[in-house]
């Protein structure tokens, strides 16, 4: 097992490595260790009066507060309704768009290319304003419209490089077997395209999800907003703080559960594939201190993909 | 087609303060963002361990998080700003980890046989990363970066919901006004959108293409 870009460190490039190491904890920890200060003094607030410090424990009190999980439990069901009624929109717009963008006729192809590069061009919340503006939809299918029409066109991108990356052959011996072109796109190239897209199109979903956050500022009543905008007039104003490392800490599980997820398809794909060349790979990826392959990148995931599985 | 005449001046404005967010905030990131990638793929472990972290929680955090915690928590913390610098802050650190991933995968896409044949003629981890691989990873690395770039641009809007007064929420203002031409004016908003992000994905294609011709 040697190392691809350097020998296996000798005792001298330990002892470096490890002074190092010490170094750079000692700053971190030093950095932490004034913030944890800095958010301890106590402080005056805009009337004049003085609050305890960030982790007086009167300011974490309403963590034993039911209310407290209650109000969490409403906003977060709220943001998981729309996120997947949102996803399982996206998909299938994310099907029919790379279905059209991957079409014979010139006719139906290039309105596709220009509706997907529109699409992506946007932002999520100007898209949400239309659709809450224009259809006057409420906020609830604001959110999810434009999510799944944006997202949608995120995912049928990914679709389209995904099949534009299999060997030309598949389709051919789809056509030679006898199955019309419907067929052999369905049958064929999208489970394969499929498969080989499902970590991007994971990844797509914790964006996705993030995203829903955005229907705070059209006011519909998602977590951030029930928690973080409300919270502090139903529980009161000094436990602001608190409120946000609550609704910091759920959207850190939810989304690194979806990433921890998308990882491990992308590494189960990779190696039921690539054999030999992606050990090879992962090996100096773990070596540049990576962990994941494609599990991850949010923009353009697709090219780089394809650009790696091709041989 | 009067109300976006009759309010160009505004809707001017309000771009250059999206061009302006996206601009600091760009640049910011770029260099916050390379020095964690460059942390990230350093030998030293603690250092790798604390850009692992940095990176996972920001990316995993909502941007609209980021910016009620750089506009309502930071203030109540006794850092006060102006809602500008606010969002300038919140974007440029919400961008830095997706620049931080664009370029450590360029490192990562640079192939095997690259850092072997650099090895083999006896380069040594320093050698092989500046002479072999940084050259050919930078190369790689630009287009995915545009396409940050590109992402960041439409992040800007969501300043609109923290009182930065740029193009979604100036269309807002003016739509409150101008009832009957909210299609138009919404439109005329992407159109802005578009003037920026259009050029730059072309950029990012034209170069994605040349790289790879080149390998």
């Amino acid at each position: 097992m040697t190392n691809v870009l350097y020998d296996v460190p000798g005792p001298k490039a330990r002892r470096l490595s490890l002074i190092l190491s010490i170094i750079g904890g000692a700053l971190i920890l030093g950095g932490l260790i004034a913030i944890f200060i800095f958010l301890s003094q106590p402080r005056i607030n805009a009337g004049g009066v003085a609050q305890p410090g960030i982790f007086d424990a009167s300011r974490w009190d309403i963590l034993g507060d039911l209310a407290l999980y209650r109000t969490i439990w409403r906003g977060l069901s709220a943001t998981l309704q729309m996120a997947g009624v949102a996803a399982v929109l996206a998909m299938v717009v994310g099907i029919l768009l790379s279905m059209a963008r991957t079409a014979m006729t010139a006719a139906i192809r290039i309105p596709a290319i220009v509706l997907i590069e529109f699409l992506r061009g946007m932002p999520v919340l100007l898209m949400m304003f239309f659709v809450l503006l224009v259809f006057s939809t409420g906020q609830f299918w604001a959110g999810v419209g434009a999510l799944a029409v944006y997202n949608g066109a995120v995912i049928g991108e990914a679709l389209r490089s995904g099949i534009a990356s299999l060997p030309k052959g598949q389709r051919e011996s789809g056509l030679a077997v006898g199955l019309t072109p419907l067929q052999t796109r369905f049958s064929i190239e999208y489970p394969q395209a499929f498969r080989q897209m499902l970590p991007i199109i994971i990844a797509q979903l914790v964006v996705l999800l993030k995203d829903t956050s955005l229907a705070f500022i059209l006011g519909y009543q998602e977590l951030l907003n029930v928690v973080l905008k409300q919270g502090p007039t139903t529980f009161g104003a000094t436990y602001l703080f608190t409120l946000f490392f609550v609704v910091w800490a759920v959207y850190l599980t939810v989304n690194m559960a979806l990433s921890w997820i998308a990882r491990l398809v992308a590494r189960r794909t990779a190696s039921g594939r690539g054999g030999a060349k992606t050990r090879r790979i992962e090996k100096v990826i773990a070596q540049l201190g990576g962990a994941g392959i494609a599990g991850a990148s949010e923009t353009r995931a697709g090219k780089d993909n394809d650009a790696g599985h091709t041989p | 087609m009067d109300a976006i005449i009759e309010n160009f001046p505004k809707f001017i404005d309000a771009f250059l303060v999206t061009l302006r967010l996206l601009v600091v905030s760009g640049i910011g990131a770029l260099i916050i963002g390379t020095l964690v990638a460059a942390l990230r793929i350093s030998p030293v472990p603690a250092l790798r361990g604390f850009a692992t972290v940095y990176t996972e929680i920001l990316r995993n955090t909502p941007l609209t998080l980021v910016l009620f915690f750089c506009a309502f928590v930071l203030p109540q913390l006794g850092v006060r700003f102006d809602f500008t610098t606010a969002a300038t802050i919140g974007l440029t650190l919400y961008t830095s980890p997706f620049v931080a991933e664009a370029v450590r995968s360029g490192v990562n896409g640079v192939s095997v046989g690259q850092a072997e044949a650099a090895r083999a003629i006896g380069l040594g981890f320093g050698q092989t990363l500046s002479l072999v691989i940084l050259p050919q990873a930078l190369r790689m690395v630009i287009p995915p970066l545009i396409n940050v770039l590109i992402a960041l641009t439409k992040n800007t809007s969501v300043a609109a919901g923290f009182s930065v007064f740029e193009l979604v929420a100036v269309s807002r203002q003016v739509i409150q006004f101008n009832g009957n031409a909210t299609v138009a004016i919404l439109l005329a908003v992407a159109v802005f959108y578009l003037v920026i992000t259009v050029p730059l994905g072309q950029a990012a294609n034209y170069l994605e293409r040349r790289v790879m011709a080149r390998r």
